[in-house]
């Protein structure tokens, strides 16, 4: 089959949506970023809400998120998003509003706001993607980072008698009453994305009901960070990460 | 009305639409006047008590992308904290009015009054090249007025605007004349993050550039910028000058305890006057420039160890001798001291 056939319009089954630019990504080759990027414009478009999203880039890996996502967007200090979504959510209680961190931003730096803006309520989507590890920085130490992990900051494995241990902040987060659904999910396989972006969906549309804070976790490999081929890093992500960070449903409305 | 909550209700009528903040002494009756007044009623305007400073610092970024007017109040603790929020606000050009009714320090120090952070407000404070707009209000009623001209200050450079208060004023009562209520703002900036409209690219708030000529680029609007504000926003107050050979400089609540030395001194035949500075940034550099020529020497009177003082150094620039006097630790100054400072430093310096 020639490029041309493939690119007839009777033949498309895919394309991009319009809810993502044509920015080159600039994560890494293997990365779930792209894709955890993809499924959340997806919904976005889906939904028929790219005019009235606005979205807030954490300081990390997605510290540029801004670039990809055709909506509006915000960038803010590391570990403020939820503080900073708060504001925009409070005076423009009408758009839908998401925040898009990492683990450090999300459960190190910015614990505090995290947690209140989900104690509070606050009715936004938090997404959070965990690949237990500093990637932006080149590779240190997460809050997320398993027990004997290898990082540049825990070069002999994370001990966590002296380093603490990883922290599962979406467990803590589904014991608030302000978070109305809290999942765990990944996007390593086409089942997994397709679960993902269910999960996104249903977020943005509770977001539409006024319900709550909804928080999608996103385990995620991180090739470079982990020093493994991108085949690798999945089976590694398998057989380490989901042991201690189970995938599925955490929280769920009750009936 | 006590200085605190008149700033609270200078913040509804001044058109509002949201409030962020933490309590601290001696500033916490601003949110506590917001949430009785309980404005949403009045004017649909957002109050909300935040986790830290650093979170309504923060909300404060986020709702001023928006496009809103905000506030946000703390006192010299909690302003430190906020600094990370401000340095990233003045990165993304945003506009908003912070108040800080400054307690002394350094640490935690005392809850009584001081102008210790001076240079936090005027030099910086946050990381980067960057500027605050400075009001320091001597009155109750100059906390009122400058919460409306603040915001449009703020707006019109799209900068943030501080209100440098003390202990002093905002826990002290005045009659003071507040000005009628404002229209809260209808109209969405084009540099607002509000939803992306059809026709239009999105619209990002952010204070990063990964290039240095970039980078560079913005820090050379920012200055270009600074330079407006210094050309056109200059506003001081001066009290006897035209045959004084003596001149007193002082700010906020310290320039009215200076104002009665000043009288005090008349009365004994010293003819000083007083300029009373009332942007901080931008200084008044031209006034106190021309009004040193004819000087035989300058006291600047602040609850500081010393930091306008070097401002009005660089404006006299070795013209006449300039001295500094000051209590400090929340310690307020007599007149007396002042007047006694100036014979001994100036007069007989």
């Amino acid at each position: 089959m020639s490029e041309n056939t493939i690119k007839n319009p009777e033949n498309l089954v895919y394309e991009k949506t319009s809810v993502m630019t044509d920015r080159v990504l600039h994560y890494c080759p293997g990365c779930g970023h792209g894709t955890a990027h993809r499924m959340l414009a997806e919904v976005i478009d889906e939904l028929g809400i790219q005019g009235d999203t606005i979205g807030v880039a954490p300081v990390g890996c997605s510290v540029l998120a801004y670039y990809y996502f055709d909506v509006d967007m915000q960038e803010a200090a590391h570990g403020r998003a939820p503080a900073v979504a708060t504001g925009i959510k409070r005076v423009l209680p009408e758009k839908y509003v998401f925040t898009y961190q990492g683990d450090g931003d999300l459960a190190a730096i910015g614990t505090a706001e995290t947690i209140h803006a989900c104690n509070r309520g606050e009715n936004i989507l938090v997404v959070f993607i965990n690949n237990g590890i500093y990637g932006m920085t080149g590779g240190q130490m997460a809050p997320t980072t398993l027990e004997g992990m290898k990082s540049s900051t825990s070069p002999r494995g994370r001990d966590v008698k002296t380093m603490g241990n990883p922290l599962k902040i979406t467990e803590l987060l589904a014991q608030l009453p302000g978070t109305y659904f809290v999942t765990r999910q990944s996007v390593h396989t086409p089942a997994n994305v397709r679960k993902t972006k269910k999960a996104l969906k249903k977020a943005l549309e509770y977001q539409k009901l006024d319900k709550g804070t909804c928080f999608v976790e996103v385990v995620a490999n991180c090739p470079s960070g982990w020093k493994m081929t991108p085949v690798q890093s999945n089976k590694w992500m398998e057989e380490n990460m989901f042991p201690y960070y189970p995938l599925g449903d955490i929280k769920v409305p009750e009936k | 009305m006590k200085g605190n909550e008149a700033l609270a209700e200078a913040a509804i009528r001044a058109g509002a639409d949201a409030y962020f903040g933490y309590p601290i002494t001696p500033q916490s009756e601003v949110i506590e006047y917001l949430m009785r007044e309980n404005p949403v009623d009045r004017t649909g305007m957002q109050v909300l008590q935040a986790e830290s400073e650093i979170a309504a610092i923060n909300m404060v970024y986020g709702a001023a992308g928006c496009g809103k007017r905000v506030m946000t109040s703390s006192s010299s603790p909690g302003v430190s904290l906020k600094m990370e929020g401000i340095s990233y606000i003045a990165g993304a050009e945003l506009p908003c009015v912070l108040v800080n009714v400054v307690r002394a320090g350094p640490g935690l120090g005392t809850i009584q009054p001081s102008q210790s952070d001076y240079f936090q407000a005027v030099k910086g404070g946050g990381h980067g090249d960057y500027k605050m707009i400075v009001l320091a209000p001597a009155t109750v009623q100059e906390s009122v007025d400058y919460v409306k001209l603040g915001f449009e200050l703020a707006f019109k450079y799209r900068n943030p605007v501080m209100i440098l208060s003390d202990g002093i004023i905002g826990q002290m009562m005045e009659k003071v004349e507040l000005f009628e209520q404002q229209p809260r703002s209808k109209e969405e900036p084009e540099w607002a993050t509000v939803g992306k409209k059809e026709g239009r690219d999105s619209v990002i708030v952010t204070s990063l550039q990964l290039q240095s000529e970039e980078q560079e680029k913005v820090n050379l609007r920012l200055q270009s910028k600074y330079r407006e504000v210094e050309k056109n926003e200059v506003m001081y107050e001066t009290y006897n000058c035209e045959d004084a050979e003596y001149l007193f400089a002082a700010f906020g609540s310290c320039a009215r305890i200076t104002r009665k030395a000043m009288e005090m001194a008349r009365k004994k035949g010293i003819k000083v006057g007083l300029i009373r500075p009332q942007t901080l940034y931008p200084f008044p550099v031209d006034a106190i420039s021309e009004l040193s020529e004819r000087m035989k020497g300058i006291l600047t009177v602040e609850m500081n160890a010393g930091q306008m003082v070097e401002d009005v150094r660089l404006a006299v620039n070795g013209k006449t001798p300039v001295e500094h006097f000051g209590r400090f630790g929340g310690v307020i100054p007599s007149p007396e001291e002042i007047l006694e400072a100036l014979e001994q430093k100036i007069i007989g310096g």
